[in-house]
């Protein structure tokens, strides 16, 4: 069983997903929720399981079929990849017990859907090979296109065309880059990749910098990089709130992805190819944070505005990774963490809030009040205290983390004048969104409609990791500096990975 | 061969990506469908192009690489999966939307420029 470990969060949810097609939960909506929370639950404690191992024992490697790296397919369960999959566990786990207070109804097959999702997503976290990073992005994105039509209705379908169209040539960029990097590098396993990067001629290197800049083109269009964001604040928004709870994440993979290939293939030590990225990341990703910002201002209702600020963290986590070192990566990823919980219990915040404010939904505009405005009010003031950054919540702790991980004086004229001013103005828009949404009624409630403790269970689960970061701020930060450091000691992200390979690792200097 | 075969990839990417930009979804499909075609074929090059050499050890005097082929099955598998939805999606898209326009709206034909002018009187 243990030497299994990781694989398992790639098979739970698939053979949970399969099961849920079948007879004794087919069409029975109850089995069906219970057989979904039951799986999650061991997905959480193996993932946890998982995470322990990864840090007791360093990384595990597990080969499919024996076929020892170069060859074959691996799945590589380090420091950061086994977090990430605790992390997408957790989030799926808030989203399924919202979702079970009633918004799987809309639907048919919304539990099979959420688990080929999750097992896209822990794929693409697990994968130590570039093909099979493609696949899971097709499983995860597949997924995905039904789940953001689930439920039915125009703005669904209308926004689900854009999305669909979008990642499908995103999927094919994505091919031509693998392409590439295959003829010129000959392998597709990473860490073998970053080997034979090394030992590049001029001319095989510029068609190989072609690759690497399709690739970065693609995990870009997917974290939601500047002129590549524009399909998101209108998806995310139109998605169910369940499902944009777990669309939370899927910028993440992109940035992921940013960070695995761009810091370990394409990094310092690549030779002729060194740091390609950068020259791309840093403009755009500094633009991400600041479009993101004006998002957030000009959006007329608070799903969108939530929208927006994915953005947002996606553009502080992408000015981050153009940092390249290592103590903006640990920081990177205590941010990961914390932003995508908080945005997904926002999501669901901000259903609960459309609800019961009748036909005026979530928009910012005058309206009856609520039924629970103490509750509601509670939940979204926690999570605009941590999202905006304010102490004492984990958003504060995080953006100090990335401010402090910015070391020459260019660095810090730029990135500190942003994320502030980014942060200030995140903050007056939040401040008068609330204002309008809890303050600014016409009448008592006349609604009947009550907040299920399901839902609150679920809101619950994800606002709890805002504060539980900053009590284990130590642990976490000390976790995060060993991943980091992981991916970018390269005796432990490359040569550690392929076993056969010494020779080839000896000539690296 | 070399020069044809490339030829036929940068042709087939060239009105894949021109279609794609179309503003109704049907060309855009027939776009994204060719630009799976030219995605596939160029995957099949990356392994090299060679005559006469079989992907199986001992079959011919010399061997190909293997691995692209196994890429290309998997890329049309998933290419033909994904044609297959955005086909579907399309047909829903013009059944709830009333048009077959991307953006789920017809663009606003351009005034007439005396129209305008009139407008501003």
């Amino acid at each position: 069983m243990m030497q299994h470990l990781a694989i398992l969060p790639i098979l739970i949810p698939l053979f949970t997903g399969a099961m849920l097609l079948l007879p004794p939960f087919r069409d029975i909506l109850n089995r069906q929720r219970s057989l979904a929370l039951v799986s999650v639950a061991l997905q959480v404690i193996f993932a946890a399981m998982l995470l322990v191992t990864a840090a007791s024992e360093g990384t595990q490697m597990y080969v499919l079929g024996d076929w020892q790296p170069p060859f074959g397919i691996v799945l590589v369960a380090d420091r950061l990849s086994s977090m990430l999959v605790l992390l997408t566990t957790l989030l799926c786990a808030g989203a399924l017990l919202y979702s079970c207070a009633g918004h799987d109804k809309s639907g048919q097959y919304f539990h099979s859907l959420f688990m080929f999702q999750v097992m896209g997503i822990n794929g693409a976290f697990l994968t130590g090979d570039i093909f099979n990073l493609f696949v899971f992005f097709e499983v995860l994105l597949i997924a995905s296109y039904a789940l953001l039509v689930h439920g039915g209705g125009k703005q669904k379908t209308q926004a689900a065309v854009h999305y669909v169209i979008l990642n499908l040539i995103g999927s094919s960029l994505f091919l031509f880059g693998l392409g590439i990097l295959y003829g010129t590098l000959g392998t597709l396993n990473i860490a073998d990749m970053a080997i034979q990067v090394r030992m590049l001629d001029e001319s095989e290197a510029i068609l190989a910098k072609a690759g690497g800049l399709l690739l970065l083109l693609v995990f870009g269009l997917k974290a939601a990089l500047l002129p590549l964001h524009f399909w998101l604040p209108r998806t995310y928004a139109s998605a169910s709130a369940p499902v944009a709870t777990l669309f939370a994440i899927m910028t993440k993979v992109g940035i992921y992805s940013i960070f695995r290939v761009h810091t370990v293939v394409f990094g310092e030590e690549a030779n002729l190819l060194a740091n390609i990225a950068l020259p791309w990341l840093w403009p755009m990703a500094m633009g991400t944070l600041a479009i993101g910002t004006l998002g957030v201002f000009a959006s007329p209702t608070l799903r969108v505005m939530t929208a927006n600020l994915v953005i947002i963290s996606a553009g502080t986590l992408l000015i981050a990774a153009a940092l390249q070192t290592e103590h903006a990566t640990s920081a990177a990823l205590y941010y990961l963490v914390h932003s995508t919980l908080v945005t997904g219990a926002l999501f669901l915040i901000a259903d609960l809030i459309s609800r019961q404010r009748g036909k005026a939904e979530d928009r910012f505009v005058k309206s009856r009040a609520m039924a629970q405005p103490r509750l509601l009010g509670f939940a979204f003031v926690i999570a605009a205290l941590a999202i905006i950054g304010l102490p004492p919540l984990s958003g504060f702790v995080g953006k100090v983390l990335i401010m402090r991980a910015a070391e020459s004086t260019a660095e810090i004229i730029w990135i500190w004048p942003l994320i502030l001013i980014s942060s200030l103005m995140v903050l007056v828009a939040i401040s008068r969104a609330g204002t309008t949404l809890f303050w600014r009624v016409t009448s008592t409630s006349s609604s009947e409609e009550q907040v299920h403790p399901l839902e609150i269970a679920g809101i619950t689960l994800l606002l709890a990791a805002s504060p539980l970061l900053v009590i284990f701020g130590g642990p976490v930060t000390e976790f995060t500096a060993d991943a980091a450091h992981q991916l970018h000691d390269l005796t432990q992200s490359v040569n550690a990975l392929l076993p056969n390979s010494t020779a080839l690792s000896g000539g690296n200097h | 061969m070399e020069g044809l075969y490339a030829f036929c990839v940068g042709l087939l990417t060239a009105c894949g990506i021109f279609l794609a930009l179309r503003g109704r979804t049907f060309p855009v499909v027939v776009g994204l469908t060719l630009l799976s075609y030219g995605v596939n074929l160029f995957l099949f090059a990356s392994g090299r192009l060679k005559l006469n050499s079989a992907a199986v050890l001992g079959q011919s005097a010399q061997h190909s690489d293997p691995l692209p082929q196994a890429l290309v099955l998997t890329a049309i598998v998933i290419g033909f999966a994904m044609t297959a939805f955005v086909v579907i999606l399309a047909m829903r898209a013009r059944a709830d939307l009333g048009n077959d326009h991307v953006d789920g709206r017809l663009p606003e034909a351009p005034k007439p420029r005396l129209a305008r002018r009139s407008g501003g009187q």
